[in-house]
């Protein structure tokens, strides 16, 4: 059989007999997937690393492309968590080797060694459909200098209501993510979640899943988001704002509130002295971080997570090796080099004890992001989450746009609509 | 009159030639050659559509296989009566009105330009048409940047908008950029079709109107653009069809936000954002009929007869 297979070179990506696994990344973090991607080589197989778009949707959307047509060259890939419940429905992923199923699902519940909110993400259908790789979280950002002039006690949680009003009072901006987009969603489901309620319930049953965004915790995001939309703390472009351009308005003067990801803090750090960056180390030490904001004062946030978890394509000519080698990219010695070459967090516990221990990032940075992911609120897991997503995003946008009184209602008629297949999207 | 024309029109071309044997085995020959090429085309262009006629009348979403069920015409039904149908349709309309009626009035100025130049000819018309060979994707990115607040340099052009302007945070100012980069790509093919138009009129018949003593508004008027008629109604058919299609400029500058987004990127939006394969089938049988419609529309518009312009009358 090698001998066939070494005459030929057909049954093998390249000419040297090997299996050739490709695995598709997103754009964070590629040089320590590459490097990893040639450690976690063997003699069996060489893993060639492919790149993705950058934004999640077109991500999403490339993948999906190739698993639909049974792409047997989909090997390993990296998976926003929202695409797995997907992905796993349409039968395109492999399933986990049991006990690492085990170790997942235990992690899950709050005993094993993954964070509970980055376990929970790769289940579907009560199986782990992929491992997580790393665990992203939002937490609040912003200059200290700006609190203390704002008179906030950023060691207690505060509310959007506060930060609004304090960025407002001191000629401040609050930097969000209202683009027609993913990171609009992720804001508007953490508002809501954060009120105790959910965009929708019992996502399992698919298309009869129960839409529940009409309720007071519904209503209690939509103030927030007309609240910023209406005050002067609202960036002009709002409306189109992103991850990015967030990132501009926090070393002008007087500085900004940002609700953003963890890969802010390494993102700062390398542009101290740079465009965009803080002037000097002592403008750096201004950078400060918090809990996510609460909808409801009282009530405890519900941060988003996001990261990336590492799936198995289901028709993948090696399903075995494909697994070796997500087992050994997924390992912590990996994870620890995406916290600290690229400020990518880790999804185990192991790997943050490392991380922490590092020194690399301040120790209760390392905490913060920690308790966030654990006590984070997911995005609807659900077939139709992109439908959900768009259909929410619609209705929710522009941020000016929205009311109280009619957005959640008319938002949860359209989605139900829209599941049911009786509206357009 | 057409009812005589036709009486006598009729029984003649009913009168079969008498083909010889050898002109016959040629038509034979003839069809078995390009029998190839009619199986391919089925293959390349009828199997798709028939395709999605197919899959129109299913529920079907990609990520939920197991669910897939029969519905007849329930995605038309609901595509036709949905408010956002046609709102989608309607902003095309309005981008295809804008852009071709200022792409027609730039593009005739740019093509007199290039026919009536004498010097730098070369370089003038490659400037011109420089915009055409970029690719959308790019130009539209590239005017997206000229019309972001934070380093787009329109906003300090135009005295009137605030230095924080965002163009994209309404459906008016978004329209306009959109249109702004659509027009800015595709001026270029109008004014190339129409200088193909402007060669073909007979210097003679201007020269005559001249002697006659028309104005320069006189012979355009009643002499150049008479005469290209056709070739008119080639640049706007073709603007027209491509406009209607529009997709890259909005993908890129609003993902079709603030009710931007044409009845191509609700198509795209449908099929491959939310895998929905029914509804997206659905929509572009529904796209496909609505430019065979336009077409059609043009063509009687400009009364032009096509086989007399292709001189096979």
């Amino acid at each position: 059989m090698t001998l066939a297979c070494g005459l030929l070179a057909s049954c093998s990506g390249d000419d040297s007999g090997k299996a050739q696994l490709n695995w598709y990344v997103n754009p964070d973090g590629v040089a320590t997937f590459q490097e990893y991607a040639k450690s976690c080589s063997t003699d069996d197989y060489d893993i060639v690393v492919d790149q993705l778009p950058a934004g999640a949707t077109d991500q999403r959307v490339q993948l999906a492309r190739r698993l639909a047509a049974e792409d047997s060259s989909t090997d390993l890939m990296n998976l926003d968590p929202v695409f797995v419940a997907e992905f796993a429905n349409a039968g395109w992923l492999a399933e986990v080797p049991e006990e690492k199923a085990q170790e997942i699902i235990a992690s899950a519940e709050g005993e094993g060694e993954y964070l509970s909110g980055a376990a929970e993400t790769v289940i579907w259908e009560d199986k782990a459909f992929a491992i997580p790789l790393w665990a992203n979280t939002q937490v609040l950002w912003y200059r200290r200098s700006l609190a203390e002039k704002a008179g906030l006690d950023m060691e207690q949680p505060v509310t959007w209501k506060q930060i609004i009003e304090a960025a407002e009072s001191n000629g401040a901006s609050v930097g969000v993510q209202a683009n027609l987009y993913e990171g609009y969603l992720v804001w508007i489901n953490a508002l809501v979640t954060g009120a105790g309620g959910a965009i929708v319930e019992d996502t399992e049953a698919g298309r009869d899943a129960e839409v529940t965004i009409d309720s007071d915790a519904g209503r209690k995001a939509a103030e927030v988001v007309q609240a910023l939309a209406e005050s002067e703390a609202a960036q002009p472009d709002l409306s189109v704002s992103n991850e990015g351009t967030v990132l501009g308005p926090m070393w002008q003067d007087p500085g900004e509130f940002m609700v953003n990801w963890t890969f802010v803090y390494a993102n700062y750090k390398g542009l101290i002295g740079g465009a965009g960056g803080p002037a000097d180390e002592e403008a750096f030490e201004d950078l400060g971080w918090a809990r996510y904001p609460a909808t409801v004062e009282g009530e405890e946030s519900k941060p988003p997570i996001g990261g990336i978890d590492i799936g198995v394509g289901a028709f993948s000519d090696e399903p075995e090796f494909a697994i070796e080698a997500a087992e050994c990219i997924t390992s912590t010695e990996a994870q620890v080099d995406l916290a600290l070459n690229d400020g990518l967090m880790p999804s185990t516990n192991e790997a943050y004890d490392e991380v922490a221990a590092s020194g690399d990032f301040p120790e209760d940075l390392i905490k913060l992001y920690q308790e966030s992911v654990d006590t984070g609120g997911p995005r609807p897991k659900s077939a139709f989450y992109a439908t959900i997503s768009s259909a929410i995003q619609n209705e929710w946008h522009s941020p000016r746009s929205v009311d109280p009184e009619s957005t959640p209602k008319n938002s949860a008629e359209y989605l139900e609509a829209v599941l049911e297949g009786k509206k357009l999207l | 009159m057409s009812t005589t024309a036709v009486q006598t029109a009729t029984p003649t071309s009913k009168v079969p030639k008498a083909e010889s044997d050898r002109s016959k085995s040629e038509n034979r020959l003839g069809q078995r050659l390009v029998l190839p090429s009619i199986i391919l085309m089925l293959i390349v262009t009828a199997f798709p559509m028939l395709r999605a006629l197919y899959l129109s009348v299913f529920d079907y979403t990609l990520t939920a296989p197991d669910d897939r069920s029969f519905v007849g015409f329930s995605n038309y039904v609901t595509a036709l009566t949905d408010p956002l149908f046609w709102t989608s349709t309607g902003i095309t309309v309005l981008y295809m009105l804008v852009t071709v009626a200022i792409e027609l009035v730039i593009g005739f100025i740019f093509a007199m330009v290039m026919h009536r130049l004498i010097f730098a000819r070369g370089v003038v018309r490659t400037s011109i048409l420089i915009p055409y060979g970029i690719i959308t994707v790019v130009s539209g990115f590239a005017w997206q940047f000229a019309f972001s607040y934070q380093n787009g340099f329109v906003n300090s052009w135009l005295p009137f908008i605030g230095a924080d302007f965002n163009w994209f945070g309404d459906t008016t100012p978004a329209v306009i950029a959109i249109c702004v980069s659509e027009i800015w790509k595709t001026t270029p093919f109008m004014s190339l079709l129409l200088l193909a138009g402007l060669a073909q009129v007979s210097e003679d018949m201007v020269e005559a109107a001249k002697v006659d003593g028309a104005t320069w508004w006189q012979r355009l008027w009643k002499v150049v653009l008479p005469n290209m008629r056709s070739a008119i109604m080639v640049a706007v058919l073709f603007r027209a069809l491509d406009a209607y299609r529009i997709f890259d400029n909005i993908f890129v500058m609003t993902a079709g936000a603030e009710d931007t987004a044409s009845i191509s990127f609700l198509t795209y939006r449908q099929t491959i954002e939310q895998f929905q394969l029914g509804m997206g089938s659905a929509l572009s049988v529904l796209l496909f009929l609505s430019v065979l419609v336009i077409a059609f529309l043009i063509i009687k518009l400009f009364r032009v007869d096509l086989a007399a312009a292709r001189q096979e009358g």
